[in-house]
């Protein structure tokens, strides 16, 4: 069961301390992430990558964007 | 995906640098002294402008603020980032803007001005921007602890639009209205005819810095309070660079132009109360970390259909209105008879809300 983090809605820095926080706790895998604007994704983006996290897929809805991160 | 290059290390960089030279070279062209932009002494001067104060010498409708909104809008619909939405605790978001302003009024200059006033050599704005980064740390503190003011939700487009079509407004009664020399009214506008109301670029100059600014900073999300948020809460530099850039950058035109004066007496619009340089930007860097945003990220943020960070603008221009009635604005003389305990309310304020508006959002 993969893990998702639902940040819609919440203006930063809310999207990136919850990815991190998820980040910290399980260390690797998978996780999707959840925002509703480009500031964001972008936000989101760039923490996981300075974490050694890498961005392995952004999809756009209706909502938003939906982000998968992931490191192995 | 489409790369947003201003959002890039480099791209922060160059909007920081681009915002400094604009802000020394409207000083030039007549915006007060270490002022060139100014988002809390701007806002203040809208607000006596439309006669919510009447501090005769601050009535001017600033066309920078004007031009950051509207450039922001244009900037957001170009780039498919439009995205009305609101409803995440408005009137916190007002409260923390009506004192974010009392507190930069009592420093004199909001983050933005702070910086400017270091790159003119003003060492005031030194305990200025150690009360900010404190106050913000102090945010972070809160943020760390589960803080948030909830979700927004998405609205009507018309909803988003509302404070660009007020900008615009203010604007065409600029233009109904124009300044007439020497006199303090025209038709139902107040103006200045001394004072830092008198001193600013010509309009169409001041717009179209505005414009330009609004339409970078939205790119970029120029932000100077989440400058040193994010150092602090993630060690991440990425918008610290941009702030590095406009002070470096106003820096070296100001000193081109002979508008680098080093000291700390007679600095222009500055006072020397150290402790209340520091007291009240500590009181405006929690406010801002509190509702997410500097004075000018607010501005740009409404302009992409943000109508929390409108609310928290109309805090602001508010704000300013109770700062100059209630006389807790300071002046080159000192604080202002109220301003010492405007300050003490306002963190009293501040921290009640940081205290008690925290859930878990998972």
């Amino acid at each position: 069961m993969s893990i998702i983090i639902d940040a819609g809605g919440l203006s930063c820095p809310q999207p990136v301390l919850m990815t991190l926080d998820k980040i910290k706790e399980i260390q690797k895998g998978e996780i999707t992430v959840k925002v509703d604007t480009d500031t964001s994704k972008e936000n989101v983006s760039r923490a996981v990558q300075s974490q050694g996290w890498e961005v392995a897929d952004i999809k756009e809805d209706r909502e938003g964007y939906q982000l998968t991160i992931r490191k192995n | 995906m489409k790369k947003n290059i201003f959002a890039t290390r480099w791209g922060i960089i160059g909007v920081g640098a681009f915002i400094g030279v604009l802000a020394a070279l409207l000083q030039r062209l007549g915006n007060p002294g270490n002022m060139g932009i100014c988002v809390a002494c701007f806002e203040r001067d809208i607000a006596g402008a439309l006669g919510l104060h009447r501090a005769g010498v601050v009535q001017y409708m600033r066309p920078e603020i004007i031009g950051f909104v509207l450039g922001s809008l244009i900037a957001a619909y170009l780039f498919n980032e439009f995205r009305p939405r609101m409803g995440s605790a408005p009137i916190v978001r007002f409260v923390l803007g009506v004192f974010a302003m009392i507190g930069a009024l009592v420093f004199l200059g909001c983050p933005w001005r702070a910086i400017l006033r270091l790159a003119g050599g003003d060492g005031n704005a030194i305990f200025g921007l150690l009360g900010l980064i404190g106050g913000i740390w102090i945010g972070t503190l809160f943020l760390k602890g589960g803080y948030n003011l909830g979700r927004v939700q998405k609205t009507y487009t018309s909803a988003g639009w509302l404070l660009p079509l007020i900008m615009a407004g203010f604007l065409i009664l600029m233009l109904i209205f124009p300044q007439i020399k020497g006199e303090s009214k025209s038709g139902i506008l107040f103006y200045s005819v001394k004072g830092l109301g008198v001193m600013h670029a010509p309009l169409i100059i001041s717009l179209l810095a505005g414009l330009a600014i609004g339409f970078a900073a939205q790119r970029s999300r120029f932000c100077t309070m989440g400058a040193f948020r994010d150092l602090i809460l993630f060690k991440h530099a990425h918008l610290f660079f941009g702030i590095i850039s406009l002070v470096v950058s106003a820096f070296v035109v100001n000193l081109i132009l002979g508008q680098f004066h080093p000291g700390f007496v007679k600095q222009p619009v500055a006072h020397t109360m150290q402790i209340w340089n520091f007291g009240g930007m500590v009181l405006a860097g929690l406010a801002f970390a509190l509702a997410g945003g500097c004075p000018g990220r607010q501005l740009f943020l409404a302009g992409e259909g943000d109508g929390d960070s409108a609310v928290f603008v109309m805090g602001m221009i508010v704000g300013a209105g109770f700062a100059h009635n209630f006389g807790l604005a300071s002046s080159p003389k000192g604080v202002g008879p109220h301003g010492i305990a405007a300050v003490i309310i306002g963190l009293i304020v501040c921290l009640f809300i940081g205290f008690t508006m925290r859930k878990k959002v998972i």
